[in-house]
């Protein structure tokens, strides 16, 4: 059955205009969230995660500028609104957490104070019924003695608290999506698995959708339904989950796959299999793929032509142009 | 058993103690301890790569950086080849130095921005007066042909490199003297993913080329198991458990390191892992529990951890674990609280 979309991103193009150059932060990124959904993105340094999801919630500064594509919310493009019917959508409809909760939370109000704004800003209720629903989101993400942590103030917190009230902060008013971008990334451990943990209780209660934003692929795995691998401000590679780990066909997701020391591996010690070279830089992209100069399998097609991303199985799409095939390699 | 049972120690460290003070009132007096090293003993074999592991106030940057006497030890003794440089002054650490060296896990802010990455390299040759100045020069482009840069970038300046050459860069200025031991904090960690492969595998080629000995700190347990030959975990300062990598992994027996080890993530969809989640955060270095550090988050907890802080005890095969309930041979007494 289909599931109904909920978040359709069209070949979106974010650039940013810098004194060096024009850097294509996001070069025609497209993908599809439906309800309930949760997708990883995810890539390295300067591969325009992060800025895809300021794309998506209008808040790219200059130098940056949104200069192409759609964003499609509910069946409506994000792009067109005014900036009065972003600011509702932002907090209500789509919210974000991040990995420093420090840019989300204001350190002169109390952690109580800042989520009854929340409320009160995108709900038609009381004070009253307003804290009440406080202390109820700060009970739910796991907050011990929520009455007391109320009044608490952010930097009276421990690091994973904070990220629990930046949480309960953005679900307060019931998200159908949620932008998670590196949020468990500064913590510790088992603070991570405690919150990834919330997320995906959350996820499940309130039946949200999750753009899940990180660099560490193990997560990807735990958390995801579907994965978009993106390299230079472009999608590489894009399917469910399974397919992504188990069939990977981008030489890039196929050499990050390998290199990763995973409690998995049976050689340790070991020289890993690592990908040559470096992200080039966003100045001095390399002609055609951009992932030639450091890819085994480029010809001199890599060299002279961008692949386009295309199906090379049923929902695996695949931008290259000699993709690696697991499955053959083991027969 | 571990094959390093014949080897000799190359460091020791016996009943460590490294603390802060935290000062406070008006002649600014130490009003409170932040107890970052309490009590902790271990060693190294000469060759192996032995970790310490934990979680953000757990004190292994400062055991590492008190092992070099970066920090002064407040208490306990540091053996290096045998002699006790514990109480040692920063002349007599001098010649030390050669053979004890830091890989830090920042490789923006270690490296000095206003020289170039052949002198950043040579000063330390130049420090302790090794070979001419010509000598130098060509010991520094033999080390940065070792390392994977090129020599041509010698006259290049930090800012001009990427992260990962950034931290090649600090890896050839911690050989160039050819160290003995290097203590590596978190050598990896501020890396990309792709790059991370690449780091890794140039400490392993070092340490078989060079047959250095590292002290590796890190948070990542899985990179932690691809390098270590044994792993010391350690909580709020102290250490809960020392053993063989391949034993702590499928044998762990301390309550945290369970919890510990199910927490991370493992890159399989397929895998779906019964996760030890664990209640609260990590109690304040300042104000430790009492008796076991850990029992404030442990399932396992009886009156007796309140009471009393379990030793680190061998309990067969070089097996070190702190835990009342785990005794000799591994047998394990703890249940539900």
């Amino acid at each position: 059955m289909e599931k109904e979309v909920l978040l359709e991103v069209k070949d979106l193009r974010t650039y940013f205009y810098t004194e060096d150059g024009v850097v294509r932060a996001v070069d025609g990124v497209s993908f599809t969230i439906h309800k309930g959904e949760v997708l990883g993105l995810v890539g390295e340094s300067g591969c325009g995660k992060s800025v895809t999801s300021l794309s998506i919630m209008r808040l790219v500064d200059a130098p940056g500028k949104i200069v192409g594509g759609q964003i499609i919310f509910k069946g409506e493009d994000l792009l067109k609104k005014s900036e009065e019917e972003m600011r509702k959508i932002r907090g209500s409809e789509i919210a974000m957490i991040f990995q420093e909760p420090m840019t989300a939370l204001n350190p002169v109000y109390t952690i109580g104070d800042q989520i009854m704004e929340a409320i009160l800003t995108h709900q038609d209720v009381n004070e009253e019924e307003a804290k009440k629903q406080t202390i109820k989101l700060l009970d739910l993400v796991g907050i011990p003695d929520p009455k007391k942590r109320f009044n608490e103030y952010p930097h009276e917190m421990s690091g994973g608290m904070r990220q629990r009230a930046m949480i309960a902060m953005a679900i307060s008013c019931n998200p159908d999506l949620l932008i998670s971008d590196e949020a468990t990334t500064a913590l510790d451990v088992t603070i991570q698995a405690q919150i990834l943990e919330l997320m995906k209780d959350l996820q499940r209660k309130i039946g949200m959708a999750i753009l899940f934003i990180t660099h560490d692929l193990a997560l990807v795995a735990e958390m995801t339904d579907s994965v978009a691998v993106t390299y230079t401000g472009k999608i590489v590679e894009y399917s469910d989950v399974r397919s992504i780990f188990k069939n990977p066909h981008h030489p890039y997701t196929y050499g990050l796959l390998e290199s990763i020391p995973s409690l998995l591996s049976e050689k340790t010690k070991e020289p890993l299999p690592a990908i040559e070279g470096m992200v080039p830089s966003p100045y001095r992209m390399p002609k055609g793929c951009h992932f030639n100069p450091r890819c085994p399998f480029a010809t001199d097609i890599c060299r002279k032509e961008m692949p386009e991303l295309k199906e090379v199985e049923p929902n695996h799409l695949v931008r290259c142009f000699h993709p690696v095939n697991v499955k053959e390699e083991v027969s | 058993m571990s094959e390093f049972k014949d080897k000799k120690i190359i460091l020791e460290v016996k009943n460590l103690k490294k603390y802060f003070p935290v000062l406070g009132g008006v002649f600014s007096r130490p009003v409170a301890w932040v107890k970052a090293v309490d009590d902790v003993s271990f060693h190294i074999y000469e060759g192996e790569t032995f970790s310490l592991v934990g979680e953000s106030g757990s004190g292994k940057t400062t055991t590492g950086k008190t092992i070099l006497k970066l920090h002064e030890p407040t208490s306990g003794h540091i053996l290096f080849e045998g002699k006790d440089i514990s109480n040692y002054s920063p002349s007599e650490m001098r010649p030390l130095r050669r053979d004890m060296q830091i890989i830090f896990q920042d490789p923006y802010g270690s490296l000095n921005p206003r020289l170039p990455v052949g002198e950043i390299i040579r000063e330390p040759l130049a420090v302790h007066k090794i070979g001419t100045k010509k000598e130098q020069e060509e010991r520094v482009v033999e080390i940065m042909k070792l390392v994977g840069l090129r020599p041509e970038y010698l006259h290049r300046y930090p800012h001009e490199f990427s992260g990962g050459q950034r931290q090649r860069i600090g890896i050839a200025r911690a050989v160039v003297l050819n160290p003995k031991f290097i203590v590596a904090d978190e050598p990896v960690s501020a890396l990309d993913a792709s790059i991370q492969a690449q780091v890794l595998n140039l400490l392993l080629e070092l340490q078989q080329k060079l047959a250095l000995t590292y002290l590796f700190i890190a948070h990542n347990l899985a990179v932690v198991r691809h390098v270590s030959d044994r792993i010391g975990v350690m909580y709020l300062g102290k250490l809960m458990e020392v053993a063989d990598t391949k034993e702590l992994f499928d044998n762990p027996l301390h309550p945290y390191t369970q919890a510990l080890l199910s927490a991370i993530p493992i890159p399989d969809p397929d895998v779906k892992k019964e996760r030890i989640i664990l209640q609260g955060d990590i109690p304040s270095p300042i104000n430790p529990p009492s008796g076991c550090p850990f029992r404030t988050r442990c399932m396992y907890a009886k009156d007796i951890c309140a009471e009393k802080t379990p030793p680190l005890v061998d309990i067969g095969g070089g097996h070190y674990v702190a835990c009342h309930f785990v005794k000799k041979g591994g047998k394990v007494e703890y249940s539900k609280s």
